[in-house]
């Protein structure tokens, strides 16, 4: 995929960091505003969007092999089931997925639990699985144009 | 503010069906936008920024994978012939409406009214804060009452992505046969 013109490129060049810093805001404040980690993926895998989509597919070196997304998506599923095997271990109740770790006091950023982790976790599953399909649609249909 | 949310939907609902009927297809993608984004301020006048801030990131995605597909491929829609079938289809889908609508007429008259706060579990939601200490009712609920349904979820979009990859890696497989 070709990349578009230099103005596209230099307002996504300022524009995508905000928004990759806004994902994780989103994603950080899940448990106290609007939002979370599925929202928060979501945003951080659109600025990566967005510079593929303005530089084209050459910009990030892309291996065709291996993604080292695949390994970011995977441990993000693997360290939500982990958060929900410690509540089984860990909790007064025992319980699949039992808080774990004091709630703290209600409205501020340290607190409620084990849900900023997960909100944590998630958001890494969601931003690189978003992405994969993205990738694997431009860098696939590249390797079979290379064949022909 | 009702009267705001019928001029929306009124919007959004002649948007779908401009978008059933536009001869170039990017003009229907463009109108079908009408649809999400008039979902996504309906969303907002509901009082639900949580599904709003989802669905307009969500929205502009689809919209530009949309538009590529469209680039990359073709502007105009394939013809369609008439045949049988589709006659048969469409009388099997009137046939469906006409047998949900009688038991619905017969059957929902002792539901509760549509919108009316009469389910048990909202309400034990809302008085649950500090069970779960998260301030955002919805996070509060995704993440703690309904954690299995969220690790359902996650675990489908995991198996999406793997599908995705598995079908199509052609060279992959080829390499290593």
């Amino acid at each position: 995929m070709k990349g578009m013109s230099i103005i596209v490129q230099k307002i996504c060049q300022i524009v995508a960091p905000v928004i990759f810093l806004f994902g994780i805001y989103i994603v950080i404040h899940g448990h106290l505003t609007p939002g979370g980690g599925f929202a928060g993926g979501v945003i951080m895998a659109g600025a990566f969007i967005f510079q593929i989509i303005s530089y084209g597919s050459d910009l990030p070196k892309l291996q065709k092999k291996e993604f080292s997304l695949e390994i970011l998506e995977s441990s993000g599923i693997l360290g939500f089931l982990i958060i929900a095997c410690l509540g089984l271990l860990f909790s007064t109740v025992g319980i699949f997925f039992a808080n774990f770790l004091p709630t703290g006091k209600i409205g501020e950023l340290v607190s409620a639990g084990y849900i900023p982790l997960a909100n944590i976790v998630v958001a890494a599953e969601v931003s690189a699985a978003i992405s994969l399909i993205f990738l694997a649609m431009i860098v696939f249909k590249e390797e079979i144009s290379d064949d022909r | 503010m009702e009267i705001y949310l019928i001029i929306i939907l009124a919007l959004m609902i002649l948007g779908a069906v401009f978008s059933l009927h536009a001869k170039d297809l990017l003009s229907a993608v463009i109108s079908y936008g009408i649809v999400g984004f008039g979902l996504v301020i309906a969303f907002l006048l509901l009082q639900a920024p949580d599904l709003a801030l989802v669905l307009i990131v969500v929205e502009i995605i689809t919209l530009i994978i949309m538009l590529a597909v469209i680039k990359n491929t073709t502007h105009e829609e394939e013809k369609k012939s008439f045949s049988l079938s589709s006659v048969i289809y469409v009388c099997v889908a009137l046939l469906f409406t006409l047998f949900f609508f009688v038991i619905f007429a017969r059957f929902g008259s002792g539901l509760a009214r549509f919108g009316e706060d009469t389910m048990r579990m909202a309400t034990a939601y809302i008085d649950a804060v500090h069970l779960t200490g998260s301030a955002n009712l919805v996070t509060g609920v995704v993440f703690g009452f309904r954690a299995y349904d969220t690790l359902g979820e996650a675990t489908v979009l995991f198996t999406a992505v793997v599908g995705v990859l598995a079908i199509l890696r052609i060279k992959g497989k080829k390499e290593e046969d």
